[in-house]
C-alpha cells in the first residue's frame, strides 16, 4: 500500500481534532486520577484506619473486605463505561474528522 | 520445514523421556518438599520474599504449641494421570505451532500475528499472559494461609489495566509496530533511542523470565516429581520450540488456551466450594471465623506481634488486615509498579500491536480485565476454601509457603465426590499450571527476541534494509539464542532467592519504560535526551535499589536471627522437665540455627545491613525516572521532535497512517 501524506499540522488544528483532543484528555486523565486515588485507598485504610476496615457490614463480613471487592467492580465500572463513551463520542468525532478530511 | 519436524519430534521425546527419567526416581518429591519455600518465590511476587526467611526462623522460635509438629506431608498425584494431561497439553500446544508456523512468513506475522488477531482473541490472550502461576498458586495461597491480606494483594494486579486501558492501549496501537522501541523512536533519533529500549526490554524480560523459570524447575519437581534441571530444559525446549516456528501465532494461541483452562478450573473449583457452603457466602465467612484451626493458626500469627486473641476474635481477624502487609509504604510502593508497571511491560505491550484497530486494542483490554477481575474473585473463594476445607496447619504441613492449597483442595474436593475425581481434578489442574509456565515464558522470550532482532539488529544494525525472509531469520535465530539463555540462567539460578525478580521486573517497567512511553506520547517538548536519561535513570534506580534492600542476603543479618533462635531454644530446653529433650522440629531449628549463627560476610553489593528499608523500590524510582526524563529532555531540546508532536498526536488519536505500521 502505497503511503499517504498527510498535513499534520493542519489536522491537528482542526477544530473538530482539538474537540476530539480536550475531550479525550479530559475524560482519560481524569478517570485515571480517580482510579489511582481509589485504588491508593485500600492500602493506606487498611494500614492507617484498621478501625474503619474492622466495622462489620453484613454478618461477619467487614468494611474492608466489601471496600477491597468494591475495586474490581470499580474498575470494571471505569473500563464499560470509557468503552461506552469511547464507541459513542470519540470514535464519532474520529469519523467525522476523517470524512471531513476527505481521507 | 524439516527442522522443525526434528524439533518437535526432539521435544516430544525429551518429554516422554523426563517422564521416564522421573518414573525410576520414586519418591523424589519428598527429598525436593524441604527446599520447597522457594516456590514462594514463584508465588506471590514481592511479598512472599519475606516468608521464607525471617518468618520461618521466627515460628520456629516461637514457644512450640502443645500439639506435636505435624509431619512433613507431601502432594500425592497420581502419575499416570498428570503425566496424561501434560501429554495432551503438548500435544494439542504443538498442533498449534504446526498451524501457526505455516501462516508464518513475514516479520509482521511473526511479531504480531499479521495485525490479525481479534479484540476477543487478544483479551483471552492477554489475560494468558498476565496470570502466571504466582496468580494461580501464590495468591490462593496467601489468602489460606493469611486472609485478607492475600485479597488485598490481588486488587493492585486488576486495578492495573486500568492504566493499559486508558492511557497506553490505543495510542501504542495507533504508534507502534511491533515494539517499545518503534513507540519511542518515532520522533526521536532512532538508533540510540532503540539501542537502550531494547536493552530495557531485555531487562525486565530477563528478570520476569528468570522468576518464572525458576519457579518452574521448582513447581514441575514438587508436582510430579521431575528433577529440576529436566523440568528446566522440557520447559525451555517446548517454549523454544512455540516462539521459533510459531512466532506470536503460536504463542498466542497457547496464551488463549492456557486462560481458558485456567478459568475453567478455577470456575469448577470455586463451584465445588460454594456447593459445600450451600451457595450461602454470608454463611460461607461466618464458617471462616467460626472455625477452631483458622482461630488457633491467627492466634499463633498474631502472637509473634505481641498480641493474645482467640475464639471468634481470632477468626474474626482473618478476615481484616495486617496478618501478612506489615509495611505500608512497601505496599504503596507495590501498588505504584503494578499500576504502572503493567503498563510499561514489553510483553503486554506487544500484544497490541497483534490486533488490526484502536477499537480492538481497547476491546481486548476489557475482555482481559474482566476475565483477570473474574479469576482474581474466584480465587478468594478458593484461597478461603482451603483455609476451611483444608485448614492452615495441613496447608503448611505441605509447602509452608502455602503454594501449594488450590492443588490440595482441588485434590480434596474431587476425592469427596470419587478417589478417582481427586486424581483427575487436580491433574488437570497441576497441567493447568504447566500451561500456564510455559504461556507466560513464550510470551516474554518473544518480548525479548523482537527488541533484539527488530531494534537492534534490523534498525540500528541493518538500518532497516533487511528484507521478510532476513528479518524473519533474525527473528527465530534471536528466539532461539534468548530462549537458549532462559534455559541456562534457570539451571544457574537454582539456588537463588529469584523472589523479587518479579517485583523487580515490575519496578523496571513502571520507573523506565513507562515515564518515557508516556511523555513520548503526550508531551510536546519530548526528544531522544529525554527517552534515554528516562530509560537509564529509572531502569539503574530500580535495579540498585533492589541491590540494597533487604531482599538480598544479609549474612550477619541471618546470624543475628539464628543467636536469637538458639536463645530461644536454649531457654525452652532449661524449662523443660529433666530428662526431656526438644522435639524434633525444634531440636532441628536448633541445629539449623547453629549454623546460620556462623555466617558471617556482607550482601553481593557488600552491605552488612540493607540500606533501603523498602524490598519494592517503585516509591522512589517511579519519580525518580519520571523526572530525569523530564530533565533531560529539557535540557536538550531539539526542534525536529517538537515539530514533529502533532503528527504522533494525530496519528495516535485517530489511526491514520496506520497503513505503514501494519505494513500489509
Amino acid at each position: 500500500m502505497a503511503e499517504r501524506q498527510y498535513d499534520w499540522k493542519a489536522i491537528a488544528k482542526n477544530p473538530k481534532f482539538v474537540e476530539l483532543h480536550h475531550k479525550k484528555t479530559a475524560f482519560l486523565f481524569g478517570w485515571w486520577i480517580f482510579s489511582c486515588v481509589y485504588y491508593f485507598l485500600l492500602p493506606i485504610g487498611a494500614a492507617y484506619t484498621p478501625g474503619l476496615f474492622k466495622v462489620k457490614i453484613i454478618g461477619v463480613v467487614n468494611f474492608g473486605y466489601i471496600f477491597a471487592l468494591s475495586q474490581f467492580f470499580v474498575s470494571w465500572g471505569i473500563a464499560l463505561y470509557y468503552s461506552h463513551v469511547a464507541n459513542k463520542d470519540f470514535d464519532r468525532l474520529t469519523r467525522e474528522l476523517i470524512d471531513e478530511l476527505h481521507l | 520445514m524439516t527442522i522443525k519436524k526434528i524439533f518437535i519430534a526432539a521435544s516430544l521425546a525429551l518429554s516422554v523421556a523426563a517422564a521416564a527419567y522421573a518414573e525410576e526416581q520414586k519418591a523424589p518429591a519428598a527429598g525436593a518438599a524441604p527446599a520447597m519455600s522457594a516456590p514462594a518465590a514463584q508465588g506471590a511476587p514481592a511479598a512472599t520474599a519475606a516468608a521464607p526467611a525471617p518468618n520461618a526462623a521466627a515460628s520456629v522460635a516461637t514457644p512450640a504449641p502443645a500439639t506435636p509438629a505435624p509431619a512433613k506431608k507431601e502432594l500425592k498425584t497420581n502419575r499416570t494421570i498428570t503425566i496424561g494431561m501434560f501429554l495432551v497439553i503438548i500435544a494439542i500446544t504443538m498442533g498449534v505451532v504446526v498451524w501457526a508456523a505455516k501462516q508464518t512468513k513475514t516479520a509482521s506475522d511473526f511479531y504480531a500475528a499479521g495485525g490479525g488477531i481479534t479484540g476477543t482473541q487478544n483479551g483471552w490472550a492477554i489475560a494468558g499472559d498476565y496470570m502466571s502461576a504466582a496468580s494461580f498458586l501464590g495468591i490462593s495461597g496467601l489468602i489460606s494461609l493469611y486472609g485478607y491480606d492475600g485479597f488485598m494483594y490481588s486488587v493492585g494486579w486488576l486495578v492495573a489495566y486500568i492504566t493499559v486501558l486508558l492511557i497506553v492501549a490505543e495510542p501504542c496501537r495507533n504508534a507502534g509496530k511491533y515494539t517499545l522501541g518503534d513507540i519511542l523512536s518515532f520522533r526521536t533519533s532512532p538508533k540510540p533511542v532503540r539501542a537502550f529500549a531494547a536493552l530495557s526490554t531485555v531487562a525486565v524480560s530477563t528478570f520476569y523470565l528468570t522468576a518464572q523459570m525458576v519457579g518452574a524447575g521448582k513447581l514441575m519437581a514438587l508436582l510430579i516429581g521431575i528433577p529440576y534441571k529436566l523440568s528446566i530444559i522440557g520447559v525451555g525446549v517446548l517454549m523454544v520450540g512455540y516462539v521459533v516456528f510459531g512466532g506470536m501465532v503460536a504463542t498466542t494461541w497457547v496464551q488463549i488456551i492456557k486462560a481458558g483452562l485456567l478459568m475453567a478450573g478455577a470456575f469448577l473449583l470455586s463451584f465445588l466450594v460454594m456447593i459445600k457452603a450451600g451457595f450461602n457466602p454470608i454463611g460461607f465467612f461466618s464458617t471462616i471465623v467460626g472455625s477452631p484451626e483458622i482461630q488457633d493458626h491467627v492466634s499463633k500469627l498474631v502472637l509473634k506481634d505481641g498480641v493474645i486473641l482467640s475464639g471468634v476474635d481470632a477468626g474474626q481477624r482473618f478476615l481484616e488486615p495486617g496478618l501478612y502487609l506489615k509495611n505500608p509504604l512497601d505496599q504503596i510502593s507495590l501498588g505504584m509498579a503494578l499500576v504502572l508497571g503493567t503498563a510499561g511491560m514489553p510483553h503486554i505491550l506487544m500484544r497490541f500491536f497483534t490486533v488490526p484497530t484502536a477499537q480492538a486494542a481497547r476491546k481486548s483490554v476489557i475482555i482481559a480485565m474482566f476475565i483477570i477481575g473474574g479469576f482474581y474473585i474466584l480465587t478468594t473463594l478458593l484461597g478461603f476454601g482451603a483455609a476451611i476445607h483444608l485448614t492452615p496447619q495441613g496447608i503448611t504441613s505441605v509447602d509452608p509457603g502455602g503454594n501449594m492449597a488450590t492443588l490440595m483442595l482441588a485434590q480434596q474436593m474431587g476425592a469427596d465426590i470419587a478417589p478417582i475425581v481427586g486424581d483427575l481434578f487436580l491433574a488437570f489442574l497441576c497441567a493447568v499450571a504447566f500451561a500456564t509456565i510455559l504461556a507466560v515464558v513464550s510470551g516474554l522470550v518473544l518480548a525479548a527476541s523482537a527488541a533484539i532482532a527488530h531494534d537492534i539488529y534490523v534498525n540500528v544494525i541493518k538500518d532497516g534494509h533487511a528484507d521478510q525472509h532476513e528479518q524473519v531469520f533474525a527473528a527465530r535465530l534471536t528466539s532461539f539464542v534468548v530462549g537458549a539463555c532462559g534455559i541456562m540462567i534457570g539451571l544457574a539460578a537454582e539456588k537463588q532467592n529469584v523472589a523479587h525478580l518479579v517485583a523487580l521486573a515490575f519496578a523496571v517497567a513502571a520507573s523506565g519504560n513507562l515515564p518515557v512511553v508516556i511523555l513520548s506520547l503526550f508531551w510536546r517538548k519530548f526528544n531522544t535526551a529525554g527517552v534515554i536519561s528516562g530509560l537509564l535513570v529509572g531502569t539503574i534506580a530500580s535495579i540498585s535499589l533492589v541491590m540494597v534492600s533487604p531482599n538480598m542476603t544479609y549474612p550477619k543479618v541471618v546470624a543475628e536471627g539464628a543467636k536469637k533462635v538458639i536463645v530461644a531454644m536454649e531457654k525452652k530446653q532449661a524449662a523443660l522437665p529433666a530428662g526431656q529433650s526438644l522435639s524434633e522440629k525444634d531440636a532441628k531449628a536448633l541445629a539449623k540455627a547453629k549454623v546460620d549463627a556462623q555466617q558471617t560476610g556482607t550482601s553481593m553489593v557488600g552491605l552488612d545491613k540493607p540500606l533501603f528499608t523498602l524490598k519494592n523500590p517503585g516509591l522512589i524510582s517511579i519519580p525518580l525516572g519520571f523526572m530525569a526524563a523530564i530533565l533531560g529532555a529539557l535540557a536538550f531540546p531539539n526542534r525536529r521532535s517538537e515539530e514533529m508532536f502533532d503528527e504522533v498526536y494525530v496519528r495516535q488519536n485517530t489511526g491514520l497512517g496506520m497503513a505503514k505500521a501494519v505494513e500489509h
